[in-house]
């Protein structure tokens, strides 16, 4: 195995286009575990932590531009994401311990392409898009169309993804995420739910994005999920909407983290809980 | 051994006190040497094979690619190993598969390599052909007479004709007549219970280093329970001398009982002997949990009678272990200790010893007591609530006492199980408010306690201070409680002794660390080696002074004329005593060999709150206390720490922790990502309260305290959880769709 | 199979070594560096007992490449006395029976060291969440969170 830590975008380009089995390493907190039980056996890895800008976090078009190699301990640590978007920075800082906080992106978190990544369903309820390089230039794309099954994503060989760009959130509005696991930490996703909201003056609901993870191949963004709440205040018959919504949509598999009725039952209960955090946000609350 | 009334009364100087232990700066520092932490001059890297499949023949393997490959100095296959004594036969078959692969994990063989990745390559370039079989690994299935039958004549005469073969031995324990008993009864529960096999979870993986010449001397570093023990298993099975393999056992970063047996060792010093180099090997955490002892599963019947006000009139229990690939559940321990909190004129226990496609089950803390703890509490638990009884009076009402006959034969010194049932109801803990979604449960838990076999030398070195020489690796603080005991018993200051862990060359036979048996036996041994010593001073100075012997006696770290009659001398200490040993005789030591008896049996109760969360089925465990008689408390802060580290591993047992077999026979779930022990965000303090209750057969009252901890806490939650819940949890773990699926069936009526 | 040459400072030292690609971090202070303070449990992030600071920033050193040290500074357990001098979480570690095995020691107190240079007065569930990567089978965690808690009273009175 080769190991290569370039400091310019093409350089890193050209060394994922030029090798068969190159891996990017940015966190390595999902790599190192497949190098290690000799999952992957790569030719090369490539370490993307060099290269300008890939540790930076920036604001763009009032959002913000996340670094590819940008750890969850970071984003936690910038009051401006936090404050602008909590679900995300959550969800991100839910990813292992502490120490793998330390070092897991969510430029890593998307690319692993893991139907249970917790980060994911957060960035899709928050509208994310990727900028992907690559030996044609640079490229953005949603979130939601990077993963496309358990383990497989969009990217093109000699293409990594070079940041995440988080849009303007919106008045009113906010973001919250929420996972099920069996412990209080160290555990994959059994479920999770990530939601945007923005409520108008008298907290009604004007638009809505609910995502689920863990209960499909790959992270989905429930519509009719959304439309249960759209135009409605959130009171018990809405959020009993929402949560039947969410169970209808999740088709999950029984395996050793849970069960299909488990699943589906928690999906409903997660988006409630979910949805009352965000909408507290967009009032302004602190939660 | 009677324990006289001084004795009762003594006052401790440094027994009872909390010193710094002394190998503590060595662990905060990184400087304790454990298993891998090892190296040799030329050392090799080895690496096993394992088998894929839950249940195949072998029916060859090429080693010759494997051979072939630069920087590959020895493979191994069972072809290597000669006929070996019928007592180790299991063991090298579990090290290294014979005709068959029984488990997903089992070894296959092995290679010493000039590195790491040399090793793994190798790996890859054995060719084994297997002739897969159909495999079984539930209980339950490995009884049903069609299973798949794992071994060939291995049942025993007990088991009646036309069961499964996977059915090895029956057991049974109890006395009166439980028919006439349950006929007493105002009310009988009766129910089935199953358990999850689960894992000691050691944080340090197994390792060792081994050489051996061409002389057939061999050395080994291991981390081990019994160093001792692993000498005369790897002497068994290389045909070698035990005296001339040398076993050092290192640091031992956890062991509950998974360490009290050879996996690697063998191996290990197979492929030294073929490579003629040192080899270390070192477990991935997956080769732990793979192919290293995890608990058995259980099913089990239970059958319990009461009268209306509390009496429970018969206890019956029959007990399915599934011991994993070879004969030796500990359902024994299981069937014995259930009812053994408890007074009962009609009391029986049946235990199946069954074979499954899994790791051969190892001990862990209690060998299977907590199975059969959680079966017989939940179902005394729920007669008493189901007469609105309180389950702590039903339990002194129950309980046993001095003079009891035991459920398992023996009849009870004196115990303290009523003693630690009155501390939990008259603690705070028991009459705190409980909220919504909360429930409360209480469990008794009993263990045996060993002794065994004990070596002990003490040396008082020319300056005065003294060393222990002891053959039990310390895994809960032992070296600590040795120090304190010589200390009290030489009457001289705790930093004035330093024990060490002595390798297989220094000392004779000693039992493993298990059974609780460290404190107990080898401070038995210590205060005996002590008293040898103080024997020896005194007639030093009766030498010296001129006088007898008998009119010398040790009081203070001090040889004194034992009253007026004896002459007016100023005292002697053990320093000046040393100084001059040289022209007194010659060094003082003092020895101690026995196989030590009067272990005494040690209970405890716990106490927990839990909070449900009605919606996912999720748990949180609010409080917890620990009450548990501990005879004497030798370092009241260790004797804690294993009232605690026993709760909390009982705690993931009850809620989270199980293994996982696909329908293919293979473990899902081989990482501490899924195998799911509890972490730090998961638990309360665990507050402990220590009973002392001496055990007459030590002579500072010292009971073991490491296993009964882990007893209670299965049945104490579940008996919490259903209360929460509102219907009763059967099953462990109680993970959170098991939870709430039931609550949803007790909703749908 | 050409070796990296990597130049980086472990506990204050500045530090040459050479490894492979493949080397994760804790094989190279462990194989290579002689510094088995630093203990694996499962390679895999999933214990903590790897833990190691990197640029001040806590890791599992099982989790990163020997290569990505590379001109960073790297703190182990063998950085934290100073001389004959403990740390006070290494003193109180002893004091308060915090340890059983000691396995997992040097990882809980160097996550714990990290924990407390950001927030030196840590609620007791601030502590617990901060250690949940760093598994103990021994102890319970109970001796544990007080020691971390004492320390962190003990250091705001001395500072």
């Amino acid at each position: 195995m080769r190991y290569e830590a370039p400091t310019r975008l093409e350089e890193a380009v050209s060394l994922l286009a030029g090798q068969d089995g190159a891996h990017v390493l940015a966190g390595g907190t999902d790599l190192l575990v497949k190098l290690r039980s000799e999952m992957i056996e790569p030719e090369m890895v490539v370490d993307i932590k060099r290269i300008e800008g890939m540790r930076d976090i920036a604001a763009e078009e009032g959002g913000w531009r996340i670094g590819a190699a940008v750890s969850g301990a970071e984003m936690g640590e910038h009051a401006g994401l936090v404050a602008d978007w909590p679900g995300v920075v959550e969800a991100a800082g839910l990813i292992g311990s502490t120490q793998v906080q330390g070092r897991a992106t969510l430029a890593g978190n998307l690319c692993n392409a893991s139907p249970a990544a917790d980060s994911v369903p957060a960035m899709v309820a928050a509208r994310a898009r990727v900028r992907i390089a690559g030996p044609n230039g640079m490229r953005d794309m949603d979130v939601i169309d990077v993963p496309q099954g358990p383990g497989k994503t969009a990217l093109e060989r000699g293409e990594f993804i070079a940041s995440v760009w988080l849009p303007a959130r919106g008045e009113r509005s906010s973001d919250a995420y929420l996972r099920f696991i069996p412990r209080t930490e160290m555990d994959i996703a059994v479920v999770g739910c990530g939601i945007l909201l923005s409520l108008d003056e008298g907290d009604r609901v004007t638009t809505a994005r609910v995502s689920l993870g863990a209960v499909g191949p790959k992270v989905m963004l429930v519509d009719d999920a959304a439309q249960a709440i759209t135009g409605r205040v959130l009171d018990e018959a809405a959020l009993s909407d929402l949560a039947e919504a969410c169970s209808q949509a999740a088709t999950p598999i029984d395996d050793k983290r849970g069960t299909i009725d488990f699943r589906k039952h928690v999906a409903g209960v997660l988006a409630r809980r979910v949805a009352v955090i965000a909408a507290k946000r967009a009032k302004g609350e602190t939660v | 051994m009677a324990l006289d009334d001084t004795k009762k009364t003594r006052e401790f100087k440094v027994v009872g006190t909390r010193p710094d232990r002394p190998d503590g700066i060595d662990k905060v520092t990184g400087r304790a040497r454990f298993g891998a932490d090892m190296v040799a001059p030329g050392m090799l890297t080895g690496r096993i094979l394992r088998s894929p499949h839950a249940h195949a023949r072998i029916v060859r393997i090429d080693a010759s690619k494997a051979e072939a490959l630069s920087g590959v100095k020895a493979v191994v296959t069972r072809a290597d190993f000669g006929e070996v004594p019928e007592g180790v036969a299991d063991v090298l078959d579990n090290c290294m598969a014979g005709e068959k692969a029984l488990y997903d994990g089992h070894v296959v063989a092995a290679v010493a390599a000039s590195s790491p990745a040399v090793a793994r390559k190798a790996l890859k370039l054995i060719e084994v052909e297997y002739e897969v079989l159909p495999h079984v690994t539930d209980v339950d299935e490995a009884i049903k007479p069609d299973a798949p039958v794992l071994h060939e004549g291995r049942q025993q005469e007990t088991v009646p004709e036309g069961m499964s073969g996977n059915v090895i031995a029956r057991s049974e324990f109890g006395h009166g007549d439980i028919e006439a008993g349950l006929a007493q009864a105002d009310r009988v529960v009766e129910r089935t219970y199953r358990t999850a096999a689960t894992h000691q979870g050691y944080i340090e993986p197994h390792a060792c280093l081994a050489t051996m010449g061409p002389d057939g001397k061999a050395d080994l570093w291991v981390c081990t329970q019994g160093h001792y023990m692993v000498r005369n298993t790897c002497a068994a099975i290389l045909g070698m001398e035990q005296g001339q393999l040398r076993v050092t056992a290192s640091e031992i970063g956890g062991g509950f009982g998974g360490k009290t047996v050879v996996f690697l060792e063998p191996v290990a010093l197979m492929l030294a002997k073929k490579s003629g180099r040192p080899v270390k090997m070192v477990m991935s955490r997956s080769e732990v949990l793979r192919a290293t002892g995890p608990t058995s599963s259980t099913s089990i019947d239970v059958k319990i009678g009461m009268t209306k006000d509390g009496k429970i009139t018969a206890g019956f229990a029959e007990l399915r272990y599934q011991g994993g690939a070879y004969p030796g559940s500990p359902v024994d321990m299981g069937a014995m200790s259930g009812f053994a909190p408890y007074d009962l004129e009609n009391v029986k226990t049946v235990g199946w010893d069954v074979v499954t496609n899994r790791p051969k089950a190892a001990a862990y803390r209690a060998p299977g007591a907590p199975m059969a703890a959680f079966a017989i509490e939940s179902a005394i638990d729920e007669a008493a609530k189901g007469f609105g009884l309180d389950p702590l009076d039903v339990r002194l009402m129950n309980g046993a006492d001095e003079g009891t006959k035991a459920s398992y034969g023996p009849t009870y010194p004196a115990i303290g199980l009523k003693a630690t049932l009155e501390a939990a109801k008259s603690h705070p803990h028991w009459s705190a408010p409980l909220g919504e979604n909360q429930g409360r449960g209480v469990a008794c838990g009993f263990w045996f306690n060993f002794g065994g076999d004990t070596c002990v030398s003490l040396n008082i070195t020319p300056d005065g201070t003294v060393t222990v020489s002891e053959g039990n690796p310390d895994i809960g603080g032992s070296r600590a409680s040795m120090t304190m005991m010589a200390a009290e018993e030489l009457g001289i200051p705790y930093d004035q002794v330093r024990t060490i862990i002595a390798d297989t060359g220094s000392l004779g036979q000693n039992e493993v660390t298990d059974g609780s048996r460290v404190t107990f036996a080898v401070g038995l041994a210590t205060i005996k080696a002590a008293e040898a010593a103080k024997k020896e001073m005194c007639r030093r100075a009766a030498m010296i002074w001129g006088i007898d012997e008998e009119a010398v006696e040790w009081e203070d770290g001090a040889a004194r004329p034992a009253g007026p009659n004896a002459g007016k001398f100023p005292p002697m200490t053990l320093k000046e005593i040393a100084a001059i040993a040289s022209n007194t005789g010659g060094p003082i030591a003092g020895h101690y060999e026995v196989n030590a008896e009067g272990a005494g049996v040690s209970f405890a109760t716990h106490m927990v709150d839990v909070e449900l969360d009605r919606d996912t089925g999720s748990t949180k465990i609010l409080r917890y206390t620990v009450f548990q008689d501990a005879g004497k408390a030798v370092h009241p802060s260790y004797v804690e720490g294993q009232f605690q580290g026993g709760a909390v591993q009982g705690i993931g047992w009850a809620l989270n922790e199980e293994y996982i077999y696909g329908e293919d026979g293979i473990l899902q779930n081989a990482g501490f990502l899924d195998y799911r022990i509890p972490v730090a965000s998961d638990l309360p303090m665990i507050d402990t309260v220590i009973l002392e209750i001496p055990n007459p057969g030590h002579p500072y009252g010292v009971r073991g305290v490491g296993e009964t901890s882990i007893v209670p806490p299965l049945a104490a939650i579940a008996n919490a959880v259903s209360e929460a819940a509102g219907v009763r949890m059967t099953q462990l773990p109680m993970s959170p769709p098991r939870v709430l699926s039931a609550m949803q069936s007790k909703a749908e009526g | 199979m050409s070796q990296l040459h990597v130049t980086t400072r472990i506990n204050g030292d500045e530090t040459e070594f050479l490894c492979e690609a493949e080397d994760t971090l804790l094989d190279v202070l462990r194989d290579r560096l002689g510094l088995t303070g630093t203990k694996e449990g499962c390679g895999t992030g999933d214990c903590g007992a790897c833990s190691v600071a990197v640029d001040g920033r806590l890791v599992c050193s099982c989790l990163m490449l020997g290569a990505e040290a590379e001109g960073r500074d790297i703190a182990t357990i063998e950085g934290m006395a100073t001389g004959d001098q403990l740390h006070p979480l290494q003193q109180k570690f002893i004091e308060m029976a915090a340890l059983q095995c000691g396995i997992c020691t040097p990882g809980i107190l160097v996550a714990a060291q990290s924990l407390l240079e950001r927030n030196p007065d840590p609620s007791e569930e601030e502590v617990r969440y901060w250690l949940a990567g760093n598994l103990c089978r021994c102890t319970g965690y109970d001796k544990i969170i007080r020691a971390v808690m004492e320390t962190a009273a003990d250091m705001r009175r001395a500072s």
